[in-house]
């Protein structure tokens, strides 16, 4: 079995992961720029935390042979404060033509306050300009669903941004007919307690056909798992799904998607 | 999957889940002290699994998000608590 593991966040976790990820099929990973469970203090530490996603951390996967890549952002959990966000921002685009960089994310709302708009425009903004894919961010529980109609929106309202090169992330049945029916992506995170499980994400793909869908484990340093999606393909078996269709959830549609950036290339991984 | 082959598969499962919620609801009416919101919210949530048809998931998420449009002025908190407090 090969997989793309399209959303962790491998600053948070231990080198065992790589090593796991790897031995369970992996044949690449994503890592979107996240908030570190603590505000960051000024611009300077996000500086540091772009180099960290694009120097050290390729190197670290590079050890098990993992191709790493990355997103750069604020995240929303850090968008209430719209100044530091404005000089975060301004640092992304020196960044944007390091050899790992596949776009602007995950950016999105969290609370969705009027300044968590503001800087979701900003990057908006940022993304179109040099046009760069997008990789959406979407609220957690209660407000997810409102978050996410106003994410959209937002998109929506740019006649720059083509919805085929934007992933609205943390879909669940309440948001995910509006995301696929808006014609952009949809990603699954596979979460023990909140999000979705393995068996909600089969659900999902078994009723829109999952074309435009993936799913991801987004480990991070909470609650989270790792080989979530190992995990899903076994649920996807059970629930039987062939081998081929595992192949084109876990491996070939999140390439699809990600290959729309060139520097997307990864050597051939066996079946 | 028929439906029999889908009871193989989860029944146990949702069995499992069903009877630690009778648990938990047991557990807060031994419990002393006012609950909020969130009781209110769940309560209307399992209404939703007695509905005769589907999709129960999204009626369940529905009830458990805010019904709002507009932004909020400012985000006072990072943390999302799983039901809307009505304000």
């Amino acid at each position: 079995m090969r997989y793309i593991e399209p959303h962790a966040h491998m600053v948070s976790r231990v080198t065992d992961d790589y090593q796991e990820m790897v031995v369970a099929g992996c044949a690449a990973v994503c890592e979107p720029a996240f908030w570190a469970g603590f505000d960051r203090s000024s611009a300077d530490g996000f500086y540091d935390y772009f180099c960290q996603l694009t120097e050290h951390e390729p190197k670290r996967a590079a050890k098990f042979g993992l191709p790493h890549f990355c997103w750069l952002c604020i995240n929303p959990k850090e968008s209430e404060d719209v100044k530091l966000a404005s000089d975060v921002i301004a640092l992304i685009p020196k960044f944007l033509e390091r050899p790992n960089v596949l776009g602007i994310g995950e950016i999105g709302l969290n609370k969705n306050s009027r300044n968590e708009m503001k800087v979701l425009e900003m990057h908006v903004d940022l993304a179109a300009r040099h046009n760069q894919l997008i990789l959406v961010h979407t609220p957690h529980l209660e407000d997810k669903l409102k978050g996410t109609r106003l994410i959209l929106d937002v998109l929506r309202a740019d006649s720059r941004i083509k919805p085929e090169r934007c992933l609205i992330d943390h879909v669940e049945e309440h948001t995910v007919k509006m995301v696929l029916d808006g014609g952009f992506w949809g990603g699954m995170t596979l979460y023990p307690e909140t999000k979705c499980t393995a068996a909600r994400a089969v659900d999902m793909i078994e009723l829109y056909s999952g074309e435009r869908l993936w799913m991801n484990s987004a480990c991070d340093w909470g609650v989270s798992v790792p080989l979530a999606i190992p995990y899903a393909a076994l649920e996807l078996r059970r629930r039987g799904h062939s081998a081929e269709a595992i192949d084109r959830l876990i491996y070939q549609n999140p390439k699809r998607f990600l290959s729309q950036c060139p520097k997307f290339k990864l050597p051939d991984a066996p079946l | 999957m028929n439906r029999q082959q889908l009871l193989d598969l989860y029944y146990l499962e949702a069995r499992s889940k069903l009877i630690d919620l009778a648990a938990f609801l047991d557990r807060l009416d031994r419990a002393k002290g006012e609950s909020d919101f969130r009781l209110n919210a769940f309560n209307q949530a399992l209404e939703q699994l007695r509905a005769d048809s589907t999709p129960r998931v999204e009626r369940v998420l529905a009830v458990l998000s805010d019904p709002t449009t507009e932004p909020i002025p400012a985000a006072t908190t990072k943390a999302a608590c799983g039901a809307w407090p009505g304000k």
